[in-house]
Order: structure tokens, then sequence, then C-alpha cells
């Protein structure tokens, strides 16, 4: 089911955890299915000992991975026009990200309804993780 | 060098949707998606991503016979500053860090499994700035064009890459 224009208005605000304890192999699982095997990602040994981070983090794509499944479960399947944003803190292993898609806009674009979505993820502790912006075709 | 041709295939699609914890049966249930607004299982919006397993010299993928610089015998297989270097060997690990800063889409249409898209790219602008904790932080826009089989734009991808001069530090 698509979102529809009469279910928002500027300000409308849909919140959901898209992870709860984020698990090393969580990460790993990324890194099969999109192909990037960053050791900073994937190797404990290689980021602790060589790159000098705490533990493994996550890809910067697993957080927007997530943040788009809040938007996709929000606004229907398909319905995404664009999505974008900046990685402005890093994901470690054992973080809780809760993403939020607030209205900021809505309008008409080539004769089709669409609304503008701010985009923010945030950690458990309330850091931002991801930052950005979204458009969907609405009902 | 990027893929040029990434067949959009429904297990990795299913698998990519299962990495990113999202149990749409849109991503897998055949059945169900026939039934849908769209016809068929579709990719998530950040699925092209996926596209660096057929680009046959992903630099973030380990190959057979080559170094990596991911811990094996040693931390890294990388050459250290005590070893003797080569000229165009893998990057030493004091030389810095590069991380994803930015990714931004323009879907056109969603991406359907079964499909093949095909893959340009092109280098962006490229800036630098002053960073807080890491030195120079040089910044590299990459644009890629995800093309169907009658060769209408499907998705637009921009990303921009940070390389900083050294490890960031908290």
């Amino acid at each position: 089911m698509a979102l529809r224009t009469s279910d928002v208005s500027v300000g409308t605000r849909h919140r959901a955890v898209v992870v709860d304890n984020l698990t090393r192999t969580q990460i790993v699982q990324y890194a099969g299915a999109s192909g990037d095997y960053n050791p900073l990602h994937t190797d404990e040994v290689f980021a602790t000992r060589v790159a000098g981070y705490p533990s493994v983090f996550a890809h910067g794509m697993l957080t927007m991975g997530m943040t788009g499944k809040m938007l996709t479960d929000y606004v229907g399947d398909g319905r995404l026009t664009h999505f974008g944003g900046r990685f402005t803190s890093q994901v470690w292993p054992g973080d809780t990200l809760t993403a939020t898609a607030t209205v900021s806009a809505i309008r008409e674009e080539s004769e089709i309804v669409v609304a503008d979505f701010d985009v923010e993820t945030q950690n458990q502790s309330g850091e931002v993780v991801f930052k950005g912006s979204a458009t969907a075709r609405l009902d | 060098m990027t893929a040029s041709r990434f067949p959009i295939e429904a297990g990795h699609i299913m698998m990519f949707a299962r990495a990113i914890g999202d149990y749409n049966p849109m991503y897998h249930d055949a059945e169900m998606a026939r039934e849908s607004e769209v016809g068929g299982i579709i990719a998530p919006p950040t699925f092209v991503q996926a596209s660096a397993q057929y680009d046959p010299d992903y630099p973030l993928r380990p190959r057979p016979g080559a170094p990596w610089f991911g811990s094996g015998a040693t931390p890294t297989g990388r050459v250290t500053d005590n070893e003797t270097s080569t000229e165009g060997s893998v990057p030493k690990p004091s030389g810095g860090t590069g991380l994803h800063a930015e990714q931004h889409y323009e879907f056109h249409r969603p991406v359907l499994a079964g499909e093949v898209l095909t893959l340009t790219a092109r280098a962006g602008k490229s800036w630098e700035k002053q960073g807080r904790r890491g030195g120079l932080l040089h910044f590299l826009e990459s644009i890629t064009e995800y093309r169907g089989e009658d060769g209408e734009i499907v998705v637009t991808a921009r990303a921009v890459g940070v390389r900083t001069e050294q490890t960031v530090k908290d």
C-alpha cells in the first residue's frame, strides 16, 4: 500500500527502529551481498591493530540501506524517486538505529503529486549517523 | 573501472534485502510481487551499489594470488614502512583512509529482477577541505548511470568519497 496524499501534510513524521544491537555478523552479511569486503568493516584485527579504530564499523551503505527500509515501508514499493544523504558519523557493532522521515513539502512534479522528506537516522545516543532527503510519489 | 553489465538476479536481491534487515516480500516472493502494483520482484533502493560484484577489478574484494590488505598470518597484508616497497604496490597503512561521505540516487523507475542494467561511470567534481580531526580531506564525486535494455536511465547514482591524510581519531 502506497502512502496517500490525504495521509500526510508538511511536518508529518514517520519513525522506525531499523536495527537493534547491530551485529558484526550483519555487517559481514552486508559485505557479502554488496561485494564491499573492505576489512575496515569485516576484519576486527585489521580495523583495530592496523587502522587504529576501536572495532570494525558498518558500511555507510548498510546504514543507508536500513534507512531505506524505513522509507519504503512508509511510502510503498517502487515509489521513491530520490533518496540521498551524508554519512555523518560511524555506526558500530551494538548500535541501535532509529530512522525518521519528516514531510518537508508536498508538490506536483510532472502532474504527479510527490512528497519531499527530510531523512535522519540516529544511534541510541541521539547522534545523527545519516542525514539526507527523499522524494516519493503519493497516491 | 566499473562493471559495465549488471544482471539483476532475484537471489541476489533476496540476499541483499536480508543483509539490510528488510524482509519485505517484494524482495523475495515472486507470487506476491506479481500481484503488486509493480508486477514483479524489485530491488531495494540502494541495491545498485551491489554492481561492485560485477566489477572485475573491484579493489575491495580479495583475489587469489593477489596481496590483500586485511589480516591473515599478520594483521595486514600491506607492505609496511619497514619493508621494501615497490612502486605501485597497495597503499601503506600510514597512507590514510578512504571513506564514503555521501550517496545520492535518482530513481526513474524501480529496478526489476530479471533485467540487465548497463553502467556508465564518470568522475564528477573534486574539492578539498580542512578536517577537524583527520588533517586535509580530499573529496571526489563519481556519477554512475544505470540504463535498462531500452537505453533509458533507470537509476542515477552520485557518490562522494573522502580520503584523509591520516586515520580519523575519535
